[in-house]
């Protein structure tokens, strides 16, 4: 079954709150992992982990590095899930 | 065809004595920051590191190796002229051949015991304590030195804002003899020599040699680099944390011992980051005291599970007879962990 949009943002913003404790309701698509929500280079990793077990994707390290928003991450588990 | 009649050795081998080398000379991270456009918040959240021990010029890898190894040899209660073999786990002896082991052997006053360097990185202690639980095993020793011990600070690019703050220098040492019982489980190890290029030596020492030096590094006044150990953080991260996990499982189900009945956690110490991350994708029940040496040692590579394991013994965070997971990873990549019983 293919997530929706929205189901993949509310995914995210959980994972988010878990790894590094931003209030869920701060995670939205425009928002910068880096710059706006704390998620330095290595929790980046602890959020692609858990998203891929989540949404069933598998996201390598060379795609990491352009998911600079939650929207950019959003796109490519749309476009990648299984 | 003849009859070839096997050596005599102990079923069982255990670690029988620990002892460490930290070098004099702690550097903070205000003096790391001199090279580099970081901060010490910096720092600190992404590897946990607030000092670490660089040696000084009469601190080689020899004389840290000889002060880790005399206090293992102690611990152990033991005499140098029992140990049978001697290895060294070291990526930062600067000399081809003879071998480190060698020198060591003779300057303990072995008896002549077999003495061997290996290349294993971080996991340098736990293929050393394999191959020491084979030799005992099969009978070539009765007691096996194991010495990881590192310079990594003579492999430190201190002008690299990614890996000058990680890397310490010192020496571990354990002695292995035979145990009435099991007191080392099975080892879970391997390599994966795909992702070779994830940590390594920035130049092969044979680039200076040839004289072709265009493409070698340079520092900002023109001068060749020395070799440094560069990695990529994120790939590394992910493997240590998640893979390293499994072989971690792996080892805790091998040696039949449940997280429940675990004692101690001794994890390769790289990164405070890795070993949190670790301890919570294991799922470690709150009673296991983990190590977490790397706030004040850095990382030294072959050399920081026994460090960690001594101070952890000398401090009480931890006790004789405590069960304890070791696991070791890095350069290569190569991995290994074990359960062991702590001398």
């Amino acid at each position: 079954m293919a997530y929706t949009q929205d189901e993949i943002v509310k995914g995210l913003a959980e994972i988010v709150n878990e790894i590094a404790g931003i209030p869920v309701e701060e995670v939205k698509i425009d928002k910068s992992f880096t710059d706006d929500l704390d998620v330095d280079s290595l929790s980046m990793v602890e959020v692609v982990v858990a998203a891929e077990e989540r949404f069933d994707v598998k996201i390598p390290d060379e795609d990491v590095k352009n998911l600079k928003t939650v929207g950019d991450a959003t796109d490519y588990i749309l476009k990648h899930q299984g | 065809m003849s009859k070839i009649k096997p050596g005599k050795g102990s079923p069982y081998a255990r670690i029988l004595g620990v002892g460490g080398y930290r070098p004099t000379r702690v550097v903070p991270n205000e003096e790391i920051l001199q090279h580099i456009d970081s901060s010490d918040e910096w720092i600190r959240s992404r590897s946990g590191i607030a000092t670490r021990h660089w040696a000084g010029p009469e601190e080689t890898v020899a004389e840290m190796s000889l002060e880790a190894a005399g206090k293992a040899i102690a611990n152990a209660g033991i005499s140098a002229q029992q140990i049978g073999a001697v290895i060294i786990s070291t990526v930062s002896h600067f000399k081809q051949t003879p071998s480190i082991a060698t020198e060591i052997a003779h300057r303990l006053g072995t008896e002549k015991a077999a003495a061997f360097d290996i290349s294993a990185a971080c996991a340098g202690f736990g293929y050393g304590l394999t191959i020491a639980k084979g030799l005992i095993s099969e009978g070539s020793a009765e007691y096996v030195l194991v010495v990881g011990v590192e310079r990594l600070s003579d492999l430190t690019d201190v002008t690299d804002r990614s890996t000058a703050f990680l890397f310490g220098d010192g020496a571990g040492a354990v002695v292995v003899g035979p145990s009435a019982e099991p007191a080392m489980g099975p080892t879970v190890w391997g390599s994966e020599g795909d992702k070779a290029d994830t940590i390594t030596q920035t130049v092969a020492w044979d680039r200076f040699r040839v004289g072709d030096v265009a493409e070698l590094p340079v520092s900002e006044d023109g001068e060749l680099k020395f070799p440094a150990i560069r990695q990529e953080g994120q790939t590394v991260f992910r493997w240590a944390v998640f893979e390293m996990a499994k072989v971690a499982q792996q080892a805790l189900d091998a040696a039949g011992v449940s997280p429940e009945d675990l004692d101690v956690f001794i994890p390769h110490q790289a990164n405070m980051r890795i070993i949190d991350s670790m301890v919570k994708t294991l799922k470690l029940p709150e009673n296991v005291v983990v190590a977490r040496d790397v706030e004040t040692t850095g990382n030294t590579s072959a050399a920081s599970i026994p460090l960690a394991m001594e101070r952890m013994l000398a401090t009480g965070a931890a006790k004789s007879g405590d069960t304890a997971l070791i696991i070791g990873f890095g350069a290569g990549l190569v991995y290994a962990a074990t359960v062991v019983t702590l001398p």
